[in-house]
């Protein structure tokens, strides 16, 4: 079976899509901090690809560069996590309302 | 349309079966009810793309990836599940209303992405198998290959991330005080 860099960005593609559809979809808090860290992961497999495709190594050095933001962004995501079901004794993100007009 | 080949025979099959199964069990951690088995389908998508990435010839990005992610975050996710009740998490509906959005949005990505895929033109680089091992003329191996690409042509990028580590351990430290539900 013959992949190209096409199959790496469908694959990453849809990667990227099912993480989005988490983060718009789901009420649970911790739900939708995995499904960013999914849409990352997708971020990184087109980049890793391409780097193979052009035969450079910026790609992989980038995509280590997304891996220690995708870290900062679990802790302090996490963190918040936890002030917010200090706060309303829930993880559902409906209940963060009040701002809302 | 891009002619370059990346796999071909076994190691395409592979890549198959690897990317199915990530795609599955991303699929699972958006559908699953219960945040640890969210968690645990995150860690199983975690170690197929770091195959995936050891099949393009990224060993020390795979590592990093089974190190950081596997290891770290998800220790991280699966000590804030056991802090938070996890019979508390799972009352209520676990979808919210926004299915008419996402349906809108998905297609406004799609497009783009087709077209991308339809016309992208990469410039033809000649194949070479051992460019993402060489340092200068020489074959070493992926990991001294990058580190000689991230201390030299990125050291400025890599302080800074270094810095933004600091910023978000600070930050974690203060925002996962107690004394804050004080406050107000």
């Amino acid at each position: 079976m013959t992949i190209t860099l096409n199959h790496y960005m469908i694959v990453s593609f849809l990667l990227f899509a099912i993480g989005f559809m988490g983060v718009l979809v789901r009420r649970n808090f911790l739900t939708i901090l995995m499904s960013v860290e999914l849409m990352l992961n997708a971020v990184n497999l087109n980049l890793i690809a391409f780097s193979r495709r052009l035969s450079d190594l910026t790609g992989q050095v980038f995509s280590i560069f997304v891996i220690t933001i995708a870290a900062g962004e679990a802790a302090i995501g996490l963190a918040l996590t936890i002030s917010f079901f200090r706060q309303r004794r829930t993880l559902d993100v409906e209940e963060a309302n009040t701002m809302r007009g | 349309m891009t002619s370059g080949v990346l796999l071909t025979g076994a190691g395409g099959w592979l890549f198959a079966v690897l990317a199915v199964l990530a795609l599955a069990s991303a699929v699972a951690v958006v559908v699953a009810r219960n945040p640890v088995h969210s968690a645990l389908f995150l860690l199983l998508s975690f170690v197929l793309v770091a195959a995936i990435f050891i099949l393009q010839q990224a060993e020390f990005v795979g590592a990093v990836q089974m190190l950081v992610y596997a290891g770290g975050i998800m220790v991280l996710f699966l000590f804030v599940v056991m802090l938070v009740n996890p019979g508390v998490v799972a009352v209520g509906k676990a979808f919210q209303t926004q299915f008419d959005v996402a349906l809108v949005l998905l297609p406004i990505f799609l497009l783009p992405f087709l077209y991308i895929l339809g016309t992208e033109k990469l410039p033809d680089v000649a194949a070479k198998p051992d460019a993402l091992r060489m340092v200068g003329d020489r074959i070493a191996g992926n990991t001294e290959a990058v580190s000689w690409v991230l201390f030299r042509d990125y050291l400025v990028p890599f302080e800074v991330a270094s810095v933004f580590l600091l910023v978000a351990m600070i930050g974690a430290v203060v925002l996962g005080r107690r004394s804050l539900e004080k406050m107000d």
